[in-house]
């Protein structure tokens, strides 16, 4: 945010824009990540050869055992890594750009608490609703978080700061886990729902993936479109207000792009934490601070992320798997506390 | 004259604090009756009499000394010593956020806790009087890293800081500790998993025992430091000017805060938000003077834990909601208010 300029005397805001870090980016991360699919694939409790990996996906046969474990259980969960990483990292970078707050992530700011508790209730009072249904529904539990910690932190006399907002998602989490955990305790859920509040890529099928997949690929095209009035959003209200943008419609449609792509991701992968907090800032500190770049760089990053973080979670602890929401938060709380020493007086 | 005057306003909030302290001890009176009652089997107000005087058959007296009886006692120790925990890390990091939960020291001493659970084989059982100890060297690690993170070369211990630290402390000790539970068998990732939700799970006189010299050597300590406390709310300056020795002091209450906390877990299992919630309604009633402060705080905290541990097990019989989950719903959205209006 060093870039930043705010004197009202500049009516053209430099954007510094670095495109040819950014192509390196797009292209190597899609290559990086098409290989550490091919790796996450062929990791587990079967030993799998890669070029059985690539057979499986290129010449599927059915009669053979090693394909259809690949074609049923592997391949979509992998995939699914990506999707999930992708969706956080997205929603993660239009919230700290919309918001001027390096600390935002959809994690920390108690959204996936709140898809988490909507999905607790859905699958205590309507067990046979449609996937659809239940993206629906965590679509709305989000939102509910939302309205919650933005409420309370612009309630009281002072201006809202990223340590208020912070605090006030750490307390909608903790609400609404006690919530859910009531829930599962109530319904005798606890089992099912446990899955739901470690954050895990394990159990996802096809049927999941082809359900989340236009949902994700709509809100980043939104988000893209969005993208240049996100980075003049980023650059303060004045002068966004100068440059002649509406703030509030830019706003309200981003916040609807960032409470689709967490919603359904956390319907299909759980609360996973972190990845919106890194991701955005290792985008941006390549790239500069034009969101054009950002947002397309976040969602490489972070499906990359995923993938890689999914293989390491599957191999630490093996044959049992970690969690990878735990695995991002290892690696998510030291970067938290870096970000929050080094912004020091924004905060 | 005047003087007079003052003396009689000053008796007369004197005879204010002591009823309200009254009235609390009522109000715990009425829920331990309410609690000795809920459960599988009913023990009316005056069974419960009979069977204090010794008149009850001898299931009645299995089921007050043995089961109920230990578990309310524990109930009240952990809520009172968190709430006085709380208070004291209000008053010295003079943020009203600041609680042992919060901060992650929570967290920190069970991680302790687990990891002993963890790596000991079942068979040889550790003894229940180590896990206070274990808690408190957990609790103490994650208080001085929060401590040195919340620490600024220019300004000292930033207050903000120490809260927003304190939660992502918190958030990396969690992941560490589902980390640590998925390696252990079945049977004891149960007793974990009702370890983390706050579950009153040692109901048991061994931990009554074990619970009570830690209460009872901390919290007279902590009284006597009363004036220090008031003088440390004021600021470092001021303190410096009442001739209280400021990091020496400071270090000596939040030893024995944390020390107090950790001992309460040890047995209670992560319970958040009680810290938070006692010393606010204690502050609101009595003031900021922490001669009245603590020991109401004590009494607000022990009677919150024991309302919400008989909540939670009266509204799902049979089964129960841990105490520990009781307290966060109504304790986040109370830490909600207190942000809103800060």
């Amino acid at each position: 945010m060093a870039e930043e300029n705010r004197s009202s005397d500049i009516h053209k805001p430099h954007i510094k824009t670095r495109p040819l870090p950014a192509t390196i980016i797009l292209v190597g991360g899609i290559l990086a990540t098409c290989i550490s699919l091919v790796v996450s694939i062929s990791v587990g409790a079967a030993d799998i050869t890669f070029m059985t990996v690539l057979e499986a996906i290129f010449r599927y046969d059915a009669t053979n055992t090693s394909h259809s474990i690949i074609q049923e259980l592997r391949l979509p969960r992998s995939l699914a890594g990506v999707l999930v990483g992708a969706s956080f990292a997205v929603a993660g970078a239009m919230m700290q750009g919309m918001t001027r707050n390096p600390l935002a992530d959809p994690g920390i700011l108690g959204i996936n608490a709140g898809a988490v508790f909507m999905v607790a209730v859905c699958f205590a009072l309507f067990p046979s609703l449609s996937y659809n249904g239940l993206i629906l529904f965590a679509f709305i539990g989000a939102g509910i978080s939302v309205v919650l910690v933005f409420g309370i932190s612009s309630m009281g006399k002072g201006s809202v700061t990223p340590i208020k907002i912070v605090l006030a998602g750490a307390a909608v989490t903790a609400l609404f886990t006690a919530l859910s955990e009531g829930i599962g305790i109530y319904f005798n859920l606890s089992q099912d729902l446990a899955f739901w509040f470690a954050g895990g890529i394990a159990g996802v099928k096809w049927t999941q993936l082809k359900l989340m997949f236009p949902w994700v690929l709509g809100a980043l095209i939104v988000a893209m479109f969005l993208s240049k009035s996100i980075t003049i959003l980023s650059l303060g209200d004045d002068v966004a207000r100068g440059l002649g943008q509406k703030i509030k419609q830019i706003r309200a449609l981003g916040f609807i792009v960032v409470l689709l792509i967490a919603g359904v991701a956390v319907a299909v992968a759980g609360p996973i934490g972190f990845v919106g907090l890194i991701v955005p800032h290792l985008a941006r500190y390549f790239v500069g601070v034009d969101y054009r770049l950002i947002i397309p760089c976040s969602a490489v990053i972070g499906g990359l992320l995923t993938c890689l973080a999914d293989i390491g979670a599957r191999m630490i602890n093996a044959p049992q798997e970690t969690p990878i929401g735990a695995l991002f938060a290892l690696i998510g709380v030291p970067f938290f506390l870096y970000v929050a020493r080094k912004e020091g007086r924004n905060l | 004259m005047r003087f007079l005057m003052r003396d009689k306003a000053d008796q007369h909030r004197t005879k204010k604090r002591v009823a309200i302290i009254l009235l609390f001890i009522l109000l715990i009176a009425i829920t331990f009756v309410i609690s000795v009652n809920v459960g599988a089997i009913h023990l009316s107000p005056a069974e419960l009499f009979q069977t204090i005087l010794g008149n009850g058959t001898d299931q009645q007296e299995l089921i007050l000394f043995e089961f109920r009886l230990p578990r309310i006692i524990i109930a009240m120790l952990v809520g009172a010593g968190l709430a006085v925990s709380g208070c004291i890390l209000q008053g010295v990091a003079r943020n009203p956020l600041a609680e042992p939960g919060i901060l992650g020291i929570t967290t920190g001493a069970g991680l302790m806790v687990v990891l002993a659970l963890a790596y000991i084989p079942p068979d040889q059982s550790l003894p229940v009087g180590v896990m206070p100890f274990l808690s408190l060297a957990g609790g103490i690690v994650t208080a001085i890293i929060i401590y040195l993170l919340s620490f600024d070369n220019h300004n000292g211990l930033m207050p903000n800081r120490l809260v927003l630290n304190g939660i992502a402390v918190a958030a990396g000790l969690n992941a560490l500790l589902i980390v640590v539970s998925l390696q252990l068998p079945e049977q004891q990732y149960d007793v974990l998993a009702v370890w983390m939700a706050g579950r009153i799970w040692g109901a048991d006189w061994r931990f009554v025992l074990t619970l009570l010299p830690w209460v009872l050597v901390l919290l007279p300590y902590i009284s006597l430091k009363a004036r220090t406390l008031d003088a440390l709310t004021f600021g470092d300056e001021v303190a410096t000017g009442l001739g209280v020795t400021v990091e020496k002091e400071r270090l000596k209450v939040v030893a024995a805060s944390v020390g107090l906390a950790s001992a309460c877990i040890s047995v209670s299992g992560g319970i958040a938000f009680v810290g938070l919630i006692g010393p606010h309604l204690a502050r609101k009633l009595i003031g900021p003077t922490h001669r009245f402060l603590i020991p109401l705080s004590a009494i607000a905290g022990g009677l919150l834990l024991l309302a919400a541990d008989t909540i939670g097990k009266a509204i799902l019989q049979p089964s129960e909601i841990p105490a520990g989950i009781v307290v966060a719903i109504i304790g986040a959205p109370y830490f909600l208010y207190l942000l809103s209006r800060s």
